[in-house]
């Protein structure tokens, strides 16, 4: 038996310490990758895009470009080594573009120079003869001219059709909903360093070193072993750096490649949102079968989401919005068709619940339509299709849903929200007030919590303990400004009972841990968290064996805490038994390697338990809305939400809150807007609004739910907190509406966002 | 890589050389690049990356950094946070420049804006946090006991994606309870900030006597400092580029890579910036600040308050001009629509003499105004405001602060006897220029203040604007939100609707 399976003491862990660089962000040392120093002879990369949707090539004329001031060298296609693709799963997108073009902003060449300047004016003096081609624009003009990336897909329980068919009522309708930029505020970066031998030494902005390396390995006609990623921190992601980072590290690596020399692209912000996805939209026809208490009998959904010219991540996506249009409500009798249009636009990717929004905003707004229809509290039919506990359990996918504590966070927000004599006095407000409605909504978020593909739910960590008694930490999770590595080295320091100033966190690094998954599915601290402690812990042990035989001890007496050890009646600094460990020859370095357990899906049958388990929260918002013009504010908004026991209360708050936030900011002032030629004309942030501080409501309770650990062994019986706050501003929206409602319009026809266009166009249309 | 050594000053006030305070120290510098920014000169010359880019175009704040300046008596400091990315690196010229590393040098001694910060979790991902950094600093230097309000105010330029700006709001307000006594100006907050004596003896001793000239490759760079000065530049270089602000004229170069071969900067012309008030008048020099005119026109027009908080953010307001706003003349520059209701004029300038003309005649079509080649805005007349009449004025965007106005209406409206005695009305948004709403003011002027006098004026509105659809608003939302606010107008001056959705339920 492991004399140290006892439970290390939580010195550190649980502790709301700050983030591990908060002191380098503040003085503006913390390096980012443009900050790091240029190597000699080091050039700028630029990208020519493509100005067209659609259209084939007829030529490409680089000879200005090549003549222009500071230019070296250009790259096209034909200059591709290895293979042009940079397509993470199905290898479906050209890093540069070769017969045709398919979105406005798809790349076609690059260029490299001596400054930045020079290489982003020189890209503008390409000619390139197009043959403009019919380009499909919209989901629903590709649904219907049979364009998709990846065959569509069906989940259904029980017999959706004949419940509706034979409830005692019905309702359809369609509703829209726009994607979402990532707005990360560094824009993606990679720099690509020469090495000896063919080597070559990748520092990219990333959420995924690991497919960095491989696609750039790829591309470049080498092997994984002949490249090495780096990244330290991003600038955030949010998705937005999981597939895409790739591309633009694979065009510096070409460059590097054909100049011989250091190459770096970084892409100015209207570059970056034109050319990289973004979170996919939506349109989605339900048809939903209820009784008179608003318990749905049955539904019907129908998705078609814009996943642009590839299926980079589209294919998952899509399948976690079907796990997701459940949310928290039993569906006994459902049926949901996937549809994944191919659109010349840029291929959508990841963002921040990764399709779990989408799927989750169908059914919330299912819910409201049902109880506006009844003329009831949207609350009472929310609660009223909750999953139950022991009964009404089972998803659609059929995973038990065995750790449901919905009733228990709806009870503690609907009380300490107040929402129920809040949403008395605003319906009062809105008797006398014309103008000025307000409007309020409680919805819940129950998110899976795992990578729906089972084989990435895996992860490895790196420690090693030096003979002063320090440490270095590794594992293949990356920093995106979430706070992983500093609750990864709260995880490590009490694994070895040292102080946290101890540990050197590192950077994600492929050379020092291999075949990582992405940071992304919320997963990072719940994976990385348990390789790096099983690391830490081969250390401990050889360590504890090594006390007991040289002081006589039996192991059950050495005892590892806050940077000394006791051992039997001795008590001496960490560093003094490692050192004295050292002198004999025991290893000190160990790899920790994590997968998560229970978990399975299978896709032909459509079930299994692809979630470990479920993380869960609630959120009530206020609003108010001026009715003639549709502008509209957040007035307040009070949540509860559910981190287990908490590795860090500080870094969890901050997700908690800045998910929220930004899911506001999606609902509301995110508009991505396309012109008729399809060119996004949205793409800075002079033209897209994601929110700023006065945006944030005058009264913010945000509760982390207490005694609230994890049934499942996970990392201290933490629970994932990256995304699931996101979807808590799906109140905001529905409070948006409820505001509209009581303008005597009841069934509100309201799309995403809720810009004040769309508010007004709600106040003024029919409804649905 | 260009390196540039910053070197100790000399005596001369030379020309083709700039010279500014960075940390203590006066660095000069010859010949620079007209159009190279201050962002790219900390960054690639200096190697000081702690300021960030994010958009290069002044609306994130990643690159925000404070600059100080002699004050008008030249005895104190005013200073002001400015975003770095647009501007331009001679108009930092007799100034200090202070960036992030130089609010803690050593990296030893976090300044409190810097712990309040780490104290409060207010970085996660940590790039736009510089810039919130500089914006705090500038609050911390201005204002002692800020108000949420007065916290929002002063970080509606800087963009967190991360945080939900929260954590970031504690820190401004907990930034003041940090340990102060301290004989470092930098860390004395507004109110007990006593050390300026070195600083204004250093700007002092970089303050020019003339006029700057810089020739940095194919681009030529003139700062006059008097009125006929900069008349006489305009008329030997007709095709120059007028200078104020740059918060514009900054995106041509780093968004659109326009080559500007001649610049004449205003923003160093005696007299230029002037604001004055006669009996009758406000008049506000071509090259006064947003900062310095909005309080001015605010004592005179309360209620247009809202929008002068809600126009750009603190650093663009900070050096973008209200002529330059003015002569720009974009449909959805949001200045103009209350000076034209308000019936403003414009004294224009040239070498050859000075006219003036009605605001209302100043625009002839989309980005083509009344300024002959030579001419420039010398100032801009704005009437006080009479007895009985009131100027509102309304803007409407996907956000409230920080962002470009789908409509921007101004009304000045004077009743009698329950009836509308006179009534102006000019929107941005809704044309190509900002203009008029002539039917509307037709139908309605003389009419009882009544709803249906309302209805009339919304009817005839439609007469009046034919708006395009674009990424800001759809043509039918312009002309509709458009006629609503006349509504709005109506209510509020029947104080039955008091309350505005931007500050329902905010305080301070």
């Amino acid at each position: 038996m492991d004399a140290t399976a006892k439970h290390a003491r939580k010195a550190a862990v649980g502790k709301a310490l700050p983030h591990d660089s908060a002191h380098l962000h503040v003085s503006g040392r913390a390096a980012y990758t443009d900050d790091l120093p240029e190597p000699r002879d080091l050039l700028h990369v630029a990208v020519g895009m493509s100005s067209k949707a659609h259209a084939r090539l007829r030529a490409i004329d680089l000879s200005d470009v090549l003549a222009a001031d500071g230019v070296v060298d250009v790259c096209v296609a034909a200059d591709i080594p290895g293979e042009n693709n940079c397509g993470p799963i199905v290898h479906d997108e050209q890093i540069f573009a070769t017969d045709t073009v398919e979105y406005a902003g798809q790349a076609i060449f690059a260029v490299a120079a001596t400054t930045v300047e020079q290489a982003r004016k020189a890209v503008r003096l390409a000619r390139i003869d197009y043959e403009e081609l019919e380009p499909i624009l919209d989901p629903l003009t590709a649904v219907e001219k049979g364009s998709f990336v990846l065959p569509g897909e069906i989940l259904a329980r029980g017999d959706a059709a004949a419940a509706i068919r034979e409830a005692p009522h019905r309702l359809r309708r369609r509703i829209t909903l726009g994607g979402q930029d990532q707005f990360y505020l560094e824009g993606h970066i990679s720099m690509c360093i020469p090495q000896e031998d063919n080597g070559l030494l990748v520092y990219s902005s990333t959420q995924h070193p690991d497919e960095v390396q491989h696609l750039v390995a790829n591309a470049t006609d080498r092997a994984a072993k002949d490249v090495v990623c780096i990244c330290r921190r991003m600038g955030g992601a949010f998705g937005g750096k999981e597939s895409q980072a790739a591309t633009i590290a694979c065009i510096a690596a070409l460059m590097t490649v054909k100049t011989g020399r250091p190459c770096k692209l970084r892409l100015d912000r209207d570059v970056d949102m034109i050319m990289t996805g973004k979170r996919h939209d939506f349109v989605v026809d339900y048809d939903v079968g209820f009784d008179e208490t608003g318990r749905i009998r049955g539904i019907d959904f129908t998705f078609a989401s814009r996943c642009g010219i590839s299926a980079d991540l589209s294919g998952p996506v899509n399948d976690r919005m079907m796990f997701h249009c459940d949310n928290a409500y039993f569906l006994e009798n459902v049926n949901i068709e996937s549809h994944r249009c191919k659109t010349n636009t840029v291929s959508n990717t990841a963002f921040r619940g990764f399709g779990g929004p989408q799927g989750m905003f169908a059914i919330e707004h299912a819910i409201d339509d049902i109880a506006r229809t009844l003329g009831v509290d949207p609350l009472d039919v929310r609660r009223r299709n909750f999953y139950g506990i022991g009964e009404r359990d089972v998803t659609q996918y059929g995973q038990v849903v065995e750790d449901n504590i919905l009733d228990l966070i709806a009870d503690k927000l609907e009380a300490g929200a107040d929402y129920r004599t809040r949403r008395a006095a605003i319906r009062e407000f809105n008797r006398s007030s014309t103008v000025l409605k307000r409007g309020i909504a409680l919805t819940p978020v129950k998110f899976g919590i795992s990578f729906t593909s089972t084989h990435l739910n895996q992860a490895g960590a790196l420690v090693h303990v030096y003979r002063d008694g320090t440490v270095h930490l590794n594992h293949g999770g990356t920093e995106m400004g979430q706070g992983l590595l500093i609750k990864v080295a709260q995880v490590v320091a009490d694994e070895l009972g040292v102080l946290v100033s101890a540990i050197r966190i590192n950077a994600a690094d492929t050379s020092k841990v291999p075949n990582a998954s992405a940071t992304a599915a919320s997963s990072g601290s719940d994976m990385n968290g348990k390789a790096a402690q099983l690391a830490a812990r081969k250390i401990r042990n050889r360590l504890t064996e090594f006390a007991a035989r040289h002081f006589s001890v039996n192991e059950s007496t050495v005892d590892f805490s806050a940077g000394r050890v006791s051992i039997g009646d001795e008590d001496l600094d960490f560093a003094k038994l490692v050192q004295l460990a050292w002198f004999d020859r025991v290893s000190l370095s160990a790899t920790g390697f994590y997968r998560t357990p229970k978990i399975n899906y299978d896709r032909s049958t459509g079930s299994g338990r692809p979630f470990f388990y479920f993380a869960y929260g609630a959120a009530v918002s206020e609003v108010v809305v001026d009715t003639l013009t549709g502008e509209n504010r957040i007035l307040r908004v009070d949540i509860v939400h559910d981190c287990g026991d908490s590795l860090n209360p500080a870094m969890d708050l901050g997700q908690v809150e800045g998910g929220f936030v930004q899911g506001a900011g999606w609902l509301t002032s995110e508009e991505l807007w396309w012109n008729d030629a399809g060119e996004l004309q949205t793409h800075a942030p002079s033209t897209y609004k994601i929110p700023t501080c006065s945006d944030l409501a005058p009264e913010f309770n945000v509760t982390l739910l207490e005694n609230a650990a994890n049934r499942e062994d996970t990392i201290y019986r933490s629970k994932a907190v990256g995304e699931p706050p996101l979807m808590l501003a799906i109140s905001v929206f529905h409070a948006i509406r409820d505001a509209i409602a009581t303008n005597g319009n009841p069934l509100p026809a309201l799309d995403a966002p809720a810009t004040p266009e769309a508010v007004l166009r709600a106040i003024e249309g029919a409804g649905p | 890589m260009n390196a540039v050594t910053p070197k100790r000053a000399s005596d001369a006030s030379a020309n083709g050389m700039i010279r500014f305070v960075l940390d203590g120290e006066i660095v000069e510098l010859r010949d620079v690049d007209p159009t190279r920014t201050v962002l790219q000169f900390l960054r690639e010359d200096l190697g000081r990356t702690g300021t960030k880019e994010g958009c290069a175009e002044g609306d994130c704040g990643a690159c925000t950094v404070v600059l100080a300046e002699l004050d008008r008596n030249g005895t104190g400091l005013s200073i002001r946070a400015v975003n770095s990315c647009i501007q331009f690196l001679p108009t930092l010229d007799g100034k200090e420049l202070i960036t992030v590393e130089s609010l803690d040098q050593r990296g030893t001694r976090p300044h409190p804006v810097q712990q309040a910060m780490v104290d409060h979790h207010g970085s996660q991902c940590g790039f736009c946090t510089p810039g919130f950094v500089m914006s705090l600093f500038a609050l911390y230097k201005s204002q002692s006991e800020p108000s949420r309000r007065d916290i929002d105010d002063a970080l509606a330029g800087n963009l967190c994606r991360c945080t939900g700006y929260r954590p970031i709001v504690a820190a401004a307000s907990a930034m003041y309870d940090m340990p102060a006594a301290d004989d470092d100006w930098l860390r004395q907050p507004y109110g007990s900030d006593q050390a300026t004596a070195d600083r204004v003896e250093r700007l002092r001793r970089i303050a020019r006597d003339g006029s700057l000239e810089l020739h940095g490759g194919k681009r030529h760079f003139h700062a006059p400092r008097t009125i006929d000065e900069l008349a006489g530049l305009l008329d030997a270089h007709p095709e120059a580029t007028i200078l104020a602000g740059g918060t514009d004229i900054g995106l041509w170069v780093t968004k659109q890579y326009r080559e500007l071969e001649t610049l004449v900067y205003v923003g160093e012309v005696e007299g230029l910036a002037t604001i004055s008030e006669s009996d009758t008048h406000l008049e506000i020099g071509g090259a006064a600040t947003f900062s310095d005119a909005m309080p001015a026109i605010i004592r005179h027009y309360p209620l247009l308050d809202e929008l002068f908080r809600r126009f750009a953010s603190p650093p663009i307001r900070n050096t973008g001009t209200l002529g330059g706003n003015v002569a720009n003349g974009s449909p959805i520059g949001d200045s103009m629509p209350a000076l034209m209701a308000a019936e403003a004029s414009l004294v224009i300038r040239s070498s050859r003499g000075s006219r003036e003309i009605a605001l209302d005649d100043f625009y002839h079509d989309y980005q083509v105004n009344d300024l002959r080649p030579g001419e420039f805005i010398e100032r801009i007349r704005l009437p006080l405001p009479g007895p009985g009449a009131s100027l509102r004025c309304y803007k409407l965007s996907k956000r409230f602060d920080q962002d470009i106005s789908a409509v921007c209406a101004a009304y000045r409206l004077e009743l009698e006897d329950e009836c509308v005695k006179s009534i102006r009305i000019a929107c941005g948004g809704l044309a190509a220029t900002v203009r008029r709403a002539i039917h509307c003011e037709q139908a309605m002027t003389g009419q009882p203040w009544t709803e249906d006098t309302i209805a009339k004026g919304m009817a005839a509105f439609a007469k009046d604007f034919e708006p395009i659809t674009d990424m800001r608003a759809s043509a039918a939302y312009r002309l509709q939100s458009g006629q609503n606010l006349l509504r709005r107008l109506y209510l509020e001056t029947r104080g039955e609707l008091t309350q505005s959705v931007y500050l329902y339920g905010r305080h301070g």
